[in-house]
């Protein structure tokens, strides 16, 4: 009986491994096969092939797509923190009239609805004229990342021991030297792992991208690889489509298996606490 | 892809700074408040809170993508034609019955998941991080990948099938409304139920290890420990992570546009509203549709706070 339990228990790890991995395994042995190859169910490439990877960044500006996307993301995180720490000090730190109002309408943000926003956003991104520039998707992916942002360093900052900035009050600090030269280095970890939460969801954002852009030279990775068509209508080329993903989802693995303990902590930090 | 937004605990540091300083620095900590929110309340105002009013004064007009200036204000007009029309509330049934059916499955599988990563075995952390991947591959990216598995020629789940004798001929699992409703949730299943697995085998992780000795010693079997101790205990973040993802799968969009292209019969209620805003050009009526589900948003939203139990309200 003991060792049929322990049986079932490996076969129910290999299952959920198999399961979770397996969609990125094929489209690594998918984007390996060119030509008839593709369409022969092999479960590894008989003869692997890089065409696909180079073919990928011919015939579309993928590259320079990937490159919008690195853009339009840092520049999301790098103004999410920013916001963020200023507002997270006021919030988590200082007790003053209006504070639950603004922390309810923070989380209340969190929860639109990006179609919600979309034809007001449309209207405003052509006002600025920035329709079909990258600063319209900046602008706009602010509303996903900056609520919880600002909502998570909230929570870090909170633990904070207060003899630190009561050391620093009576030191004469200014609530401006204490938000920098105090809380911004033992945030570190908390901006690390906020800030890569940001840039995943801004490097994954595609109703925004989709229809704020119109070239293919502005397009972002998500709404590129969406649109992927081949030289006629009924002919998709999944090579390329499989080349072009696994490509954008390398990157976001490693940091995954780097930072996995860092994400894990920021997705559920206070959400159990309750 | 949406990040969660969590009640905080309660710290005692304000009350001190506030009952023990001058109220000199009080009120200079005070006005520093407001000077550090103005430039995030500045960014949020424009993002979020002048896009949403400009929506909601689309939805009663007419107006159209090439000339909104042009806008005519017509009452309750654009909203009457939304919920005339047969399209809308078949979108509305689809996108029901996917958050319904997408996040039941999720919360079962997730509850595996996490019970299966909460037991302590070799090569724990990389089943961990494995478990990540899903999660962090783009919505877009994911849907395409499965989207060829689903290939009705070529794809390898049909091949797999008809090997297992599951199906007796090649499937077109996205062409067809009915199949392509279960691809779609087979896609956001596999995607999401990392989230949810996570957020549960967070809390397990923090349930006091004392009843389960007292469950032991009661001689109770796993089964039953599991549906009368750890379900209950469970049931608060559990009903936070449901709430939240059927948000989440209420205002869907990504899976649907790659999967199933622009098919009325396989559409949710987002995709409705940026249709009629973007390819019939009726930013008036597809206003109207996003402020409907930005009212049904609302009130799950609310239920949300309730439940979760917001601490905010009581310590402000």
């Amino acid at each position: 009986m003991k060792w049929l339990k322990k049986v079932s228990f490996w076969l129910l790890l290999a299952v959920i491994a198999i399961y979770t991995l397996f969609p990125f395994y094929w489209a690594i042995v998918s984007s390996l096969k060119t030509g008839s190859a593709l369409f022969q169910v092999d479960p590894w490439p008989k003869s692997p092939a890089w065409g696909n990877y180079v073919a990928v960044f011919q015939g579309q500006p993928f590259g320079q797509n990937i490159l919008n996307s690195v853009i339009v993301a840092t520049a999301v995180v790098v103004l999410s923190l920013l916001l963020g720490l200023t507002a997270s000090f006021a919030l988590a730190r200082i007790e003053f009239r209006g504070r639950k109002v603004l922390l309810l309408s923070v989380l209340g943000v969190s929860m639109f609805p990006q179609i919600a926003v979309l034809s007001g956003m449309f209207e405003l991104v052509r006002w600025l004229g920035l329709y079909n520039k990258l600063p319209a998707l900046v602008i706009s992916n602010l509303i996903l990342t900056l609520p919880f942002t600002v909502w998570v360093l909230t929570t870090f900052m909170r633990e904070l021991p207060k003899e630190l900035e009561e050391a620093a009050i009576v030191d004469g600090a200014t609530p401006w030297m204490i938000v920098w030269r105090v809380f911004l280095p033992l945030l570190g970890p908390a901006m690390a792992t906020t800030g890569l939460l940001a840039f995943i969801a801004a490097w994954n954002e595609f109703l925004f991208a989709l229809t704020f852009t119109q070239s293919d030279s502005v397009r972002t990775v998500p709404v590129a690889i969406a649109l992927f068509s081949g030289g006629t209508a009924f002919e998709t080329p999944w090579g390329l489509i499989m080349a072009a993903s696994v490509i954008v989802t390398v990157p976001l693995v490693v940091l995954v298996l780097i930072f996995q303990r860092k994400i894990i902590s920021g997705l559920t930090a206070g959400a159990v606490k309750g | 892809m949406a990040i969660p937004t969590t009640p905080i605990a309660t710290t005692e540091a304000v009350e001190a700074a506030r009952s023990s300083r001058g109220s000199a620095l009080v009120r200079q900590r005070t006005r520093s408040a407001w000077f550090f929110m103005a430039p995030t309340l500045a960014a949020m105002g424009l993002v979020a809170g002048w896009p949403l009013l400009r929506t909601f004064w689309f939805a009663f007009t007419d107006a159209n993508l090439t000339d909104l200036g042009a806008a005519q204000f017509v009452g309750l007009g654009s909203v009457l034609r939304v919920l005339q029309d047969p399209d809308w509330w078949t979108t509305v049934w689809t996108t029901f019955r996917f958050a319904l059916v997408s996040v039941g499955l999720e919360t079962v599988l997730g509850l595996i998941i996490a019970l299966a990563l909460h037991a302590k075995f070799p090569g724990r952390a990389l089943l961990r991080a494995s478990v990540l991947v899903p999660w962090a591959i783009p919505t877009v990216v994911s849907a395409r990948m499965w989207a060829w598995m689903f290939n009705d020629i070529y794809g390898v789940i049909n091949a797999i099938f008809l090997k297992l004798g599951l199906i007796s001929e090649s499937m077109a699992w996205t062409a067809d409304p009915g199949l392509a409703f279960s691809a779609v949730v087979a896609v956001d299943v596999w995607k999401t139920t990392p989230f949810m697995a996570l957020l549960i085998l967070a809390a397990l992780q923090m349930l006091p290890d004392d009843i389960y000795e007292a469950a032991k010693i009661d001689g109770a079997g796993p089964i039953r420990v599991f549906f009368q101790v750890t379900l209950p205990l469970l049931r608060g973040p559990l009903m936070v992570a449901i709430i939240f993802r059927m948000l989440d799968a209420l205002r869907v969009f990504d899976i649907f546009f790659v999967l199933t292209g622009g098919s009325t019969e396989t559409m949710p209620m987002a995709g409705y509203a940026r249709q009629r805003m973007f390819e019939f050009q009726e930013i008036g009526m597809g206003s109207a549709a996003a402020s409907v589900l930005f009212a049904i948003i609302a009130l799950f939203t609310t239920v949300y706070m309730v439940v979760g139990r917001v601490k905010v309200v009581e310590e402000a």
